[in-house]
């Protein structure tokens, strides 16, 4: 049994997408492909019409029916082993691998996609975890990047990346102005630390301001963006001035 | 006599000998009278007689404040008009604002503790106060590191007009942010919330504390025209034993 178990650190990551981009790789590269999702659930959530539920979008690139990509189906959004405690049912490991073997074939890579995280638990000591290991197929694992390291759901990660943006040429600027005045000096160094730190706190207080609102709030993201903007743009105007001035008055 | 006058350093230091010792008179009369006025103050109905800390706390911000405006007139001075004494005027300032701020942040402080709880709080108020705080450090440093006054006088000048746009922010931090800080009760439109039988004292203590800052001002001013003196000295005794 060729292929691979794709599965990630949460739920929303972009497991159907990695999955259909490595079915639809295979398949241009000549390969047949079994796609299974073998535990799907919220199928009671209204249909997005943007995008087909994950077991359809399998069906569409491996070819075959969206009834063939699945094996247990939940209405709940919910936790596999929570969906199946409310449906009476038990997702019992070796049911699961044995139902995975018979959709394998022969001369088709399987690729797997698996439900929420790696650690998504299916039943009461089981999880998605003990059920790739089962399979023994190579796991890919999706991770958004930064995301990795600080936990974040999209549009805070959105919302942070655009305040470094937009807040690290203010410091920029504004370190411009220390190091203007300290480059003539022999023991400049800590001196420029001193005179910068100061000037760079409002720039830190908004930034850090603007990032808490993106996540939890309360105060509307723009607000402290839309600050942090105006901190640049001031420094963008007053760093290259002062610099020039104090370079000027050294040369004297 | 017209601020021109003044330029001279020699005539300057005359008028410093004749001026600060009465000029240090009439600041410990005034302060003997504003502590007495502060004494016999009423306590506030919330707060009792943690109230008078205000007295001290209140000036010493002001002063702060102030001596980095008069830095930065004097900033103008040596930028602009080339004044011979604005950069004397604007290193001795530097020592003792910082002094002022130092003081309004430890009194804000103690009387922060049985009013609102805590010694600090990340405020708008208080952190902008303590970004002056830095600044006076910094300017502080910049003075000592650079070895030629007239070079370290403009270095310091750019930094002071740089760190001016923190005194704006220190002034409306209350108005712009939600502070823990109370709201501007002195100088706002509409005039002053505090009663007079406080307000009163509040003023005569700040007018002491101007005072106060005038005759050290002087003083300091006086010391650094001769240290720059024994400097040149030491220079030309140096160059003549080549």
């Amino acid at each position: 049994m060729r292929g691979c178990f794709v599965t990630g650190t949460d739920t929303g990551v972009g497991k159907s997408v990695l999955t259909a981009a490595i079915v639809a790789a295979l398949r241009a590269g000549g390969t047949d492909v079994v796609a299974l999702k073998p535990i799907l659930t919220g199928l009671e959530e209204p249909p997005d019409p943007n995008w087909p539920q994950d077991h359809e979008l399998l069906a569409r690139i491996a070819g075959g029916r969206p009834e063939q990509a699945v094996l247990e189906t939940f209405d709940p959004a919910v936790s596999p082993h929570l969906a199946a405690e409310l449906a009476g049912r038990e997702l019992a490991l070796d049911e699961l691998a044995r139902g995975i073997r018979a959709a394998a074939r022969a001369d088709a890579a399987l690729v797997i996609e698996g439900v929420g995280g790696l650690l998504v638990p299916l039943g009461p000591d089981t999880s998605v975890r003990d059920l790739a290991r089962e399979l023994g197929l190579p796991l890919v694992i999706a991770a958004p990047l930064i995301g990795l390291f600080l936990n974040l759901d999209a549009p805070a990660e959105a919302a942070l990346t655009l305040t470094l943006l937009v807040g690290t040429p203010a410091l920029n600027f504004l370190g411009l102005i220390g190091a203007a005045i300290a480059v003539t000096l022999r023991r400049g160094g800590l001196l420029v630390a001193v005179i910068v730190l100061p000037l760079t706190v409002p720039v830190l207080i908004f930034g850090v301001a603007a990032a808490n609102a993106a996540v939890i709030g309360p105060v509307p993201f723009g607000t402290p963006f839309t600050i942090l903007c105006a901190l640049t743009l001031m420094s963008l105007v007053v760093g290259p001035f002062a610099a020039a001035a104090a370079l000027r008055q050294e040369m004297e | 006599m017209p601020l021109i006058d003044l330029a001279n350093p020699t005539r300057f230091l005359r008028l410093a000998n004749q001026t600060i010792p009465w000029l240090g008179g009439v600041t410990l009369i005034v302060f003997a009278f504003g502590i007495d006025q502060a004494m016999i103050a009423p306590d506030d109905y919330q707060q009792g007689a943690t109230v008078k800390i205000m007295f001290i706390h209140v000036p010493s911000a002001w002063l702060g404040m102030l001596g980095w405006g008069l830095m930065s007139a004097a900033a103008l001075g040596t930028l602009v008009w080339r004044h011979p004494l604005a950069d004397v005027t604007a290193k001795a300032a530097a020592p003792i604002g910082a002094a002022f701020t130092l003081l309004c942040l430890v009194t804000g402080s103690l009387w922060g503790r049985p009013e609102w709880g805590t010694y600090w709080v990340w405020d708008a108020r208080l952190t902008s106060e303590l970004i002056l705080f830095l600044l006076y450090l910094g300017v502080i440093a910049l003075w000592r590191t650079v070895d030629d006054p007239s070079r370290a006088a403009r270095a310091a000048a750019i930094l002071t007009l740089v760190g001016a746009v923190d005194l704006p922010i220190i002034k409306f931090s209350v108005d712009w942010w939600n502070t823990l800080h109370q709201g501007a009760s002195v100088f706002r439109l509409g005039g002053s919330t505090i009663y007079p039988t406080i307000l009163i004292p509040l003023f005569i203590m700040a007018v002491a504390f101007t005072l106060l800052f005038a005759t050290l001002l002087l003083a300091a001013m006086r010391n650094e025209i001769l240290r720059r003196r024994v400097r040149t000295l030491h220079l030309m005794q140096a160059n003549a034993v080549n």
